[in-house]
């Protein structure tokens, strides 16, 4: 059963990174590395590391791949959309450079595989052809979320409050970097709000009429609104509950 | 199954992000397969620390998904900054860093 489960699972995972490295969409890489990331979640459990588990399923398949969604979304595929007339065009397809990364990159592929096939196998370890140290099932046994907890906070604090930290760090600085500068300009502004029906309605009390940089409503106008929305002119339910 | 066979998988996923990273043009699959590299030294981590039968592996596990997580976070921001000037969305044009 177990054998099944991890022959299967190292498929998918294998295939998520073939798929991750070869489709041309973006969008479908990030789709194949969601593949990637639940099947190695799988190989996780298999090897008694829930809490791990959960953690990949939960940050890496759900928060992190949604903001990559969001960002392949928003700047669009491999850039082809982008011709400002600032650069020439570029042919389809990969040019003679493209091909000579290609064929590096398997090369280095190849060397970078075998090496580390034989650090990693043909190490002197015994342990690695058996099952790893005894495990028994428990509550606060190896892997589980009391244990890593226990972990995280006793032996690893500093270790954690670095990595808190860190975070802290990296949401700054892509705040700082991801922001706008010189504000919305005009043609900009428009668009979004053609698009997405930012532009507030008027007579709804925004702060924009309240400093009078847009025309103030009329009495009449204030009274349609409120009738639009059944109610009459100093809120009262136009029709009362019985 | 045994470790070895894990490590097998964590190395060709490793391989394989590397390809990926050295192959690919676009940053976002760039950033894509520095996942992947990642995730199978996880991978690695997770499996020595079922041999030994201990839990730092796992933490350090832990911190690598933390570190990935920044990385992202990073990288994306500047692939909007990238986007929000107008330059190409390709590693082999944005090369005014290069000396």
């Amino acid at each position: 059963m177990s054998a099944a489960l991890f022959f299967i699972a190292s498929a998918g995972a294998i295939a998520g990174a073939v798929g991750v490295v070869l489709l041309r969409d973006p969008f479908y890489s990030v789709l194949a590395l969601v593949v990637h990331l639940v099947c190695l979640a799988v190989l996780f459990l298999l090897l008694r590391a829930e809490f791990v588990a959960a953690v990949q399923v939960v940050v890496y398949a759900g928060a992190v791949m949604v903001l990559y969604v969001f960002v392949v979304a928003y700047v669009g595929g491999e850039g082809d959309r982008f011709e400002t007339g600032r650069l020439p065009e570029r042919p389809r397809g990969p040019g003679p450079a493209g091909s000579r990364a290609r064929l590096g990159g398997a090369a280095l592929g190849g060397a970078l595989l075998l090496e580390l096939l034989i650090a990693l196998l043909g190490t002197g370890l015994k342990g690695i052809s058996g099952l790893g140290a005894g495990y028994s099932p428990g509550p606060r046994t190896f892997g589980t979320p009391a244990y890593i907890g226990e972990l995280l906070l006793t032996r690893f604090l500093l270790v954690f409050e670095v990595a808190s930290f860190l975070l802290l760090i990296a949401a700054v600085g892509a705040v700082v970097l991801a922001r706008r500068r010189g504000g919305i300009d005009e043609a900009d502004s428009r668009e979004a709000q053609g698009a997405i029906g930012l532009a507030p309605p008027r007579g709804v009390g925004t702060m924009a009429e309240g400093v009078g940089r847009a025309p103030a409503p009329t009495q009449a106008r204030a009274e349609d609104v409120l009738e639009a929305r059944g109610r009459g002119p100093r809120g009262s339910l136009r029709h009362p509950l019985p | 199954m045994s470790i070895a066979w894990y490590l097998a998988v964590s190395a060709i996923v490793f391989t394989l992000g590397a390809i990926g990273v050295v192959a690919r043009r676009n940053p976002l699959v760039i950033l894509l397969c520095l996942e992947l590299m990642l995730n199978g030294a996880n991978l690695a981590l997770i499996a020595f620390s079922r041999l030994w039968g201990n839990g730092d592996g796992q933490i350090m596990a832990l911190v690598v998904m933390t570190v990935a997580a920044c990385e992202v976070c990073i990288g994306l921001g500047m692939i909007v900054a990238i986007h929000r000037r107008r330059l190409p969305i390709d590693v082999d044009e944005l090369r005014e860093l290069q000396g």
